[in-house]
C-alpha cells in the first residue's frame, strides 16, 4: 500500500471513521466480554448478542468504506526515523488484519448453523454454513484471543501516538484530530 | 399369562433366547440419546448428544440379569442452534473441555409387572457421580435382513443439573433435564 504523502492533513471522512473505529472497538470489546457473562433472566441477555452483531457488521461494511478512501486518499507526511515509521506502519496493517479476523471470526460464530446475522433488523448477512468441524467453538476462541490480541496492540498503537505528541513534539495527534490541517517540513 | 406358563415359555426358548452381548448401533445411527428441558416453562426445548457408543447384555428370559453401558461425547451436543451450542459447551453447563464424557453403567435392572424394566446405575455427568434410575421397555428383538440379529430398548430418565454441579439459573421451570435414549444393539 503506496500512497502518496500530501503536506495536507487528513481528510475528514478518515478522521471522523478512525475515532468511529476506535470507540466501536472499544464499544464492542467490553460488549463482547459483558455479554457472555449475561444471566439469562437479564434484560439484555437477548439484546446485547444482537446489538454486538448488529454493530459488527455495520463496522465491518465502515471498514471497507475506509481501505477504499485510504488508497483513493493521499496521507499527510510521516514522522520520526524510518525505523519508527516502518513499525508504525506494521501496526498498522496488523490492525486491519485483527479486525478482519474478527469481523470473519465473529460471523463464523453466528453463522455456523445456517442461520444469518440479522442487522437492526433492517438487512440479514446470510451464512455459508458450517464451513468446518465446531465451527462455533473454533472460530469463538480465535474470536476471542484475536479481540485481546487487538486492544493489546491498540493500546500500542496510542503509546505511540502520544510518544509522538508529547515526546517527540510531532503533529501526528493533532493530525488525526483535524486539528492541524498544515504541516511544515517532513520529517525531524 | 401366570409364572408357570412363563417359565414354560422361558424353557421352551432357553437357548434359542440366551443373554447375548449387543453393541449400540451407532454406526448405522439406529439410536439416538436426546434431552429436554423446559424454556420459561412455556414449551420444551430439545436437543440431543450426536456422538455416543455403548454395549449391553440382555436376555429375554431373565432380563433381571441384563447390563447396560453407555458413554456420551459431551461436545457432541447439538440443539440446533450453533450460539446456544457453543454456550452449552461452555462452563456455564457442559464444559465439555474439562468433562468431555458422560457415562451410564448399570448396577441392576429390575423386571416390572408391566415387562419393562427399571435399571438403576451410576451415571457420571458433569464430573459428577450419582446413582440414577433409568424405565426402560423392550420396543423387539430379532434378526434382521443383513444376517444379524437385533434388539431395541427405549429408556427414560431425568436430574437436576443442580445435582450435577450445573447451576447456571434457567429459571425454576427449568430446573431438570429428561433424558431419553433410544438404543438399537447389533448382537455380538
Amino acid at each position: 500500500m503506496q500512497h502518496t504523502e500530501s503536506a495536507r492533513g487528513w481528510g475528514l471522512a478518515i478522521i471522523i471513521v478512525h475515532w468511529l473505529t476506535a470507540l466501536v472497538v472499544f464499544g464492542m470489546f467490553a460488549s463482547g466480554l459483558w455479554m457472555v457473562g449475561l444471566n439469562y433472566y437479564s434484560s439484555w441477555y437477548k439484546t446485547a448478542p444482537f446489538l454486538h452483531k448488529s454493530v459488527g457488521i455495520l463496522l465491518l461494511l465502515v471498514t471497507l468504506l475506509r481501505i477504499v478512501l485510504r488508497l483513493k486518499s493521499s496521507r499527510p507526511v510521516r514522522y520520526g526515523p524510518r525505523k519508527a515509521q516502518y513499525l508504525a506502519s506494521v501496526v498498522h496493517i496488523v490492525i486491519y488484519v485483527l479486525l478482519f479476523a474478527l469481523f470473519f471470526s465473529g460471523y463464523l460464530i453466528s453463522t455456523a448453523d445456517g442461520r444469518g446475522i440479522d442487522v437492526f433488523g433492517w438487512f440479514s448477512v446470510p451464512a455459508l454454513g458450517q464451513l468446518f468441524e465446531n465451527q462455533e467453538d473454533v472460530a469463538g476462541d480465535i474470536h476471542f484471543y484475536v479481540a485481546w490480541t487487538l486492544i493489546g496492540l491498540v493500546c500500542v498503537h496510542a503509546l505511540g501516538a502520544l510518544k509522538h505528541h508529547f515526546l517527540d513534539k510531532h503533529p501526528t495527534l493533532k493530525l488525526m484530530l483535524g486539528l492541524q490541517s498544515q504541516v511544515g517540513e517532513k520529517g525531524e | 399369562m401366570n409364572k408357570l406358563t412363563l417359565a414354560l415359555a422361558a424353557l421352551c426358548f432357553t437357548g434359542a433366547a440366551n443373554s447375548a452381548d449387543y453393541v449400540v448401533d451407532t454406526k448405522g445411527a439406529h439410536a439416538s440419546i436426546n434431552f429436554k428441558i423446559q424454556h420459561l416453562g412455556y414449551s420444551w426445548l430439545t436437543g440431543r448428544f450426536n456422538e455416543f457408543s455403548g454395549t449391553f447384555s440382555y436376555d429375554e428370559d431373565k432380563p433381571e440379569t441384563s447390563s447396560v453401558s453407555i458413554s456420551i461425547q459431551t461436545d457432541s451436543v447439538d440443539s440446533n442452534h450453533a450460539e446456544r451450542d457453543k454456550h452449552l459447551r461452555g462452563d456455564d453447563f457442559l464444559a465439555v473441555d474439562d468433562y468431555p464424557e458422560a457415562k451410564f453403567v448399570s448396577s441392576s435392572v429390575v423386571p416390572q409387572d408391566d415387562g419393562s424394566m427399571q435399571i438403576t446405575g451410576n451415571f457420571t455427568f458433569h464430573g459428577v457421580t450419582k446413582p440414577i434410575t433409568i424405565m426402560a421397555y423392550k420396543i423387539g428383538e430379532g434378526e434382521d435382513p443383513w444376517g444379524g440379529y437385533r434388539a431395541g430398548f427405549s429408556g427414560t430418565t431425568s436430574f437436576a443439573l443442580k445435582d450435577y454441579g450445573i447451576d447456571y439459573d434457567l429459571g425454576p421451570a427449568s430446573q431438570v433435564v429428561e433424558l431419553s435414549l433410544h438404543v438399537e444393539g447389533v448382537r455380538q
